[in-house]
């Protein structure tokens, strides 16, 4: 199966496309429905329609940005579109240390502007056994990496998401151990499918999707895919992950998608496609088996579930 | 003082206030405003329902101690049978919209996820309970034999409070609540016994 949507963007291609997609965006709020905002989303389809595979379609952007796990603004799928509005993501920094020849931190507009912004229409498979097709844009991760200069006896890479209960209403209960934290096998993290995304359908990242900067690792759970990034750590040991250190009987470390291997609650065998009736078959690695199961080739995948 | 034709009188209104969400929900499925995932919608907003029915149930039963209140044990049947209706719905919206009549992927299911095996065990002893609900089963069994089947409604009550709380990955205060409240109920019901040991003998 081919890399879906690497069609790249030039930083200021992308720059003047949002600039426009904003710039079209006011004027429909001027018309007040906020659904009309949505349809202007769709207006430009076929930057990212056209790498799409025939089995998939983009779901809206309404569907992307309604129905979202993300605790730190509240447990209910439609909490994060409702409680994250006081959020504020800029300005932003992400703090790299650990195993790094210096640590430091960097200004994300810094970032981007050592980088090449991409688009990426990726399957995001929920342990929940639940799925989207979304249309990010964002840059892989390994050119940060490259920008940290890690030690090379650096083996994994940690994230961490930011934590501020004042904005964020979730965080106010220990519903799990803040911060949320997150990690990636090296080889994982400097796979070219792993990508920062910074936005989607050519829009800032929403708040509720995990803005400015998350994680988008589309063919692990995604749980794994953490939002809202303040700092990156290089180890040599594998790091705590939020979900597994809740519940390690349920959860693993490398939380690849994968139909044979079930969660005590929820069958992975099939998912629900946001927007479709019927169940569909999950696909080993949510299909990105060409692109990531050499890394996997001497794991047994039932026990490094 | 409440008096049993009280009680009856607001059995009609009684009867649509719970009927009408699964009417509502019905209607937003169908014309599609059950937000973005509506068959998942559907099933908890019905089984959230089904349990808070029986936990009222429960309640009825407890609260009919209370002397003004004795007469309210005349809308025990209906809840309790409503609390079926909406399980009905719950597991039939499980095997129908969400699994497609799926037999085989159901059953293993059941077995292997405890979560679902506990809803389901609760489902199955309710059979008995709503199919003993009328006023000539209680003659045809005597009182004793029915009121015997009808202690089912315990297990039932924390079967389905557990399926509640296994379901839920973190802030598990809801179903804790839930819980609670059936803990509190039955330890009631033990305390009442102990205290008038003559009566139960």
């Amino acid at each position: 199966m081919k890399i879906l949507g690497s069609e790249i963007t030039p930083y200021k291609t992308y720059l003047n496309r949002r600039k426009f997609i904003k710039g079209s965006l006011a004027s429909a709020m001027l018309a007040t429905i906020t659904s009309s905002a949505f349809a202007n989303h769709d207006s430009d389809l076929s930057i990212y329609t056209k790498n799409l595979n025939e089995n998939d379609k983009l779901n809206s952007y309404e569907e992307i940005t309604t129905y979202n796990n993300f605790y730190e603004f509240g447990t209910h799928k439609k909490h994060p579109h409702l409680n994250s509005g006081n959020f504020k993501p800029r300005p932003w920094t992400i703090k790299i240390d650990g195993l790094v020849k210096k640590p430091q931190t960097f200004d994300l507009e810094k970032i981007l502007s050592n980088v090449t912004i991409e688009d990426r229409v990726y399957r995001l498979r929920c342990v929940e056994a639940w799925s989207m097709v979304i249309p990010w844009q964002g840059f892989q991760l390994s050119e940060l990496i490259k920008m940290a200069e890690p030690l090379s006896s650096a083996k994994y890479v940690q994230f961490v998401t930011v934590f501020r209960p004042e904005e964020m209403p979730g965080q106010q209960k220990r519903t799990i151990i803040w911060p949320y934290r997150e990690g990636l096998r090296m080889d994982e993290a400097m796979n070219p499918l792993t990508i920062l995304a910074t936005g989607l359908y050519g829009h800032e990242m929403p708040n509720q999707n995990g803005a400015p900067i998350r994680l988008v690792v589309p063919w692990k759970y995604g749980f794994k895919s953490i939002k809202s990034i303040v700092e990156i750590r290089f180890l040599d040991t594998q790091p705590e992950t939020s979900w597994e250190t809740l519940a390690p009987w349920e959860y693993g470390f490398y939380a690849n998608v994968n139909p044979n291997v079930n969660h005590p609650r929820w069958s992975q065998g099939t998912e629900r496609r946001i927007g479709e009736f019927k169940r569909r078959e999950t696909i080993m690695f949510n299909g990105y088996e060409e692109e990531v199961a050499h890394l996997y080739k001497d794991l047994d995948l039932t026990k490094f579930y | 003082m409440f008096s049993t034709r009280n009680f009856n009188r607001s059995k009609p209104v009684l009867f649509i206030l719970i009927l009408f969400p699964s009417l509502l929900w019905a209607y937003q499925f169908v014309t599609g405003n059950l937000g973005v995932n509506p068959i998942e919608k559907l099933m908890d907003e019905l089984g959230l329902m089904a349990l808070r029915l029986i936990i009222i149930t429960l309640m009825i039963t407890t609260l009919s101690n209370i002397k003004p209140l004795k007469s309210i044990v005349v809308l025990r049947r209906m809840i309790g049978l409503f609390s079926f209706y909406y399980v009905c719905l719950h597991f039939s919206t499980y095997i129908i919209l969400d699994h497609f009549l799926d037999m085989q992927f159901i059953i293993q299911d059941i077995i292997k996820r405890p979560f679902i095996t506990f809803g389901f065990i609760s489902f199955l002893f309710l059979i008995p309970l709503a199919s003993t609900s009328t006023n000539n089963m209680i003659k045809r069994l005597g009182f004793k034999l029915w009121k015997k089947i009808h202690y089912l409604i315990y297990p039932v009550a924390i079967l389905a409070s557990m399926h509640f709380y296994v379901l839920v990955r973190a802030d598990k205060t809801e179903p804790v609540i839930y819980m609670g409240i059936i803990i509190l109920l039955l330890l009631h019901r033990i305390f009442k016994r102990l205290t008038r040991p003559q009566l139960a003998q």
